[in-house]
């Protein structure tokens, strides 16, 4: 019984003081290429990622600029280098595995920003540390913490530069109801949260098959 | 009866909370769904299972309506009104989602013997103070110094860390205090089991009431514990404001991202409403846990009172447990353990 009262007790205390799952606070829209060397190994990513206008709004506060509302990509410039050495922080958000061998990626080069509609977009390349061939890759883009929603764009979402004959690229959006994602999700969710790999359930997974 | 009154006030007040959640929920998705401004419908939520998905999707859904809201209100002073709706209906998923706020508060709650009419009024102060401190950031960084985002995002979080050490502070001082009861409460209740419950009551200091039903002492009156007033003592009030100050001076980013938004769109003060408006909504959420919590820990000490001796052994435990959860969690939140809750710079 004193047991019984006591883990009750514990599972209230719980119910308000299980961890923390933040809600996205950035959402990101990506157009992803994957840049391939002519003898079939993958050298690097290219990303542009579309900052949502609130928090485009956010990153160009202070910034100071000739023509007001207009923003150059000089002007930008200290931003997107700000952006950059950030971003390592977090591994540019950007997981690579080949044939199931996790792949490092070098820091960013080819960086800039640029200003339209409000929204600021942000263009990067990740070098690959060594350059890999893999009869399958997969890519996960995603925030692990899900402060950044990232959500591949609809339109042309990815593509593959220079990839060998037959390669085969499939996307797998978090919110397109996998199983897999959900499973995860109320299994993280009754393990009291396993908040480290929350975001886990929203990866973008691009998968590479070649031949 | 004495005693089952507030608890049927208690439920019935939850059950009041829950029902003005589900009616401004559905009122806020019927404002939404008429008004021109509302923008696209968010696109389906990814599906994550039970309450936590549904919670995200909601906060997602209004933090999202936020922005195009203040856009709106720029033009059309009406939209001022939806994004009060909306930002108070934010407030009160975003609190309700997991974070340290409420879980600091209702743990400090349980490890000092506190009403739940003060766990209330703390709750809204911490809400205010947050609220306050993210109005100063952007007021002063933004507003007069106009520095850059880098600058604010740092400043954020320096008083986030800030934050987090108070919190350990905080949780170590409780867990020093709490643990030294428990082990004298501990100590005291070893050499006790040849005197079976006759005498307990002389060699307690705890607050055992076996046998005492009717004897009607100056001590304990006419009720069967300690009254959560008394407990709390003088000085109660200054403990409690240190509370505030480790849960509340950590400013909301979400709210940081609105105030200098509405700030670049010319309409500052709208921001800071939302703001204030946000905090009051997390305010009722984490008051609502927050006497769930005493309330819990009520129950507990009314089963626990009929035991000899161990009954207030269980008490003094919680409550050392509680200490320890202040203690974890401000560390846990130091030490990057719960790595969600930390501001991103990008």
């Amino acid at each position: 019984m004193r047991i019984a009262r006591l883990a009750l007790l514990l599972l209230l205390l719980l119910c308000g003081a299980t961890g923390a799952q933040a809600h996205p606070h950035v959402w990101i829209t990506s157009v992803s290429e994957l840049l391939y060397a002519p003898d079939g190994t993958l050298t690097g990513v290219r990303h542009a990622w579309t900052f949502d206008d609130m928090f485009s709004t956010y990153a160009l506060q202070g910034i100071a600029t000739q023509q007001k509302g207009v923003y150059t990509r000089e002007e930008l410039a200290p931003l997107a280098q700000t952006n950059a050495e950030s971003l390592k922080e977090f591994s540019y958000f950007t997981f690579a595995k080949a044939d199931g061998k996790k792949e490092k990626f070098e820091d960013p080069i080819d960086y800039f920003l640029d200003y339209s509609n409000g929204q600021l977009t942000l263009h990067f390349t990740l070098p690959a540390k060594t350059p890999f061939r893999a009869k399958q890759l997969v890519l996960d883009v995603f925030d692990r913490s899900f402060f950044i929603d990232f959500k591949m764009a609809d339109k042309d979402p990815v593509k593959l530069v220079g990839a060998p004959e037959g390669c085969k690229m499939q996307l797998q959006r978090p919110n397109d109801g996998s199983v897999n994602a959900q499973a995860m999700g109320e299994q993280t969710f009754a393990e009291g949260g396993a908040n480290a790999n929350f975001g886990m359930m929203f990866a973008n997974k691009i998968t590479v098959d070649c031949p | 009866m004495r005693r089952v009154l507030p608890i049927v006030r208690m439920l019935t007040a939850c059950a009041a909370f829950i029902s003005l959640v589900i009616a401004i929920d559905s009122a806020a998705h019927i404002a939404m769904a008429q008004t021109p401004f509302g923008g696209p419908r968010p696109a389906p939520e990814p599906q994550v299972g039970g309450v936590v998905g549904w919670l995200l999707a909601r906060q997602s859904e209004f933090y999202r309506e936020i922005s195009a809201t203040i856009r709106a209100a720029k033009s059309d002073g009406s939209a001022v009104w939806t994004l009060l709706v909306i930002s108070f209906a934010y407030g009160i998923f975003h609190a309700a989602g997991p974070g340290h706020g409420k879980a600091v508060i209702s743990s400090y709650l349980v490890a000092n013997q506190e009403t739940a009419w003060r766990g209330i009024v703390l709750s809204f102060a911490s809400a205010l103070m947050q609220a306050l401190v993210a109005v100063a950031i952007v007021a002063i960084g933004a507003w007069l110094l106009n520095v850059t985002a880098k600058t604010m995002c740092g400043a954020e979080k320096a008083i986030e860390i800030a934050s987090y050490a108070l919190i350990a502070i905080f949780g170590a001082r409780l867990v020093w205090t709490k643990g030294g009861a428990f082990i004298s409460t501990l100590q005291a209740g070893r050499p006790q089991p040849a005197f079976a419950s006759a005498h307990h009551h002389h060699h307690h200091q705890v607050h055992d009431h076996h046998h005492h039903d009717h004897v009607h002492d100056e001590h304990c009156g006419h009720s069967h514990g300690p009254v959560p007033d008394e407990l709390a003592g003088p000085g109660g009030w200054r403990r409690g404001l240190a509370a505030i100050l480790t849960v509340g001076i950590r400013p909301c980013s979400g709210a940081i991202l609105v105030l200098v938004f509405a700030l670049a769109q010319g309409i500052f003060w709208a921001g800071i409403a939302a703001t204030f408006v946000m905090g009051l909504g997390t305010a009722i959420t984490v008051a609502t846990i927050a006497v769930v919590a005493v309330f819990a820990k009520d129950v507990a000490r009314r089963l626990s009172e009929g035991r000899n001796g161990s009954g207030a052994l269980i008490m003094r435990g919680i409550e050392f447990g509680a200490a320890g959860l202040v203690l974890l969690f401000g560390a846990g939140l130091l030490f990057g353990y719960i790595a969600a809750e930390r501001t991103t710079c990008l």
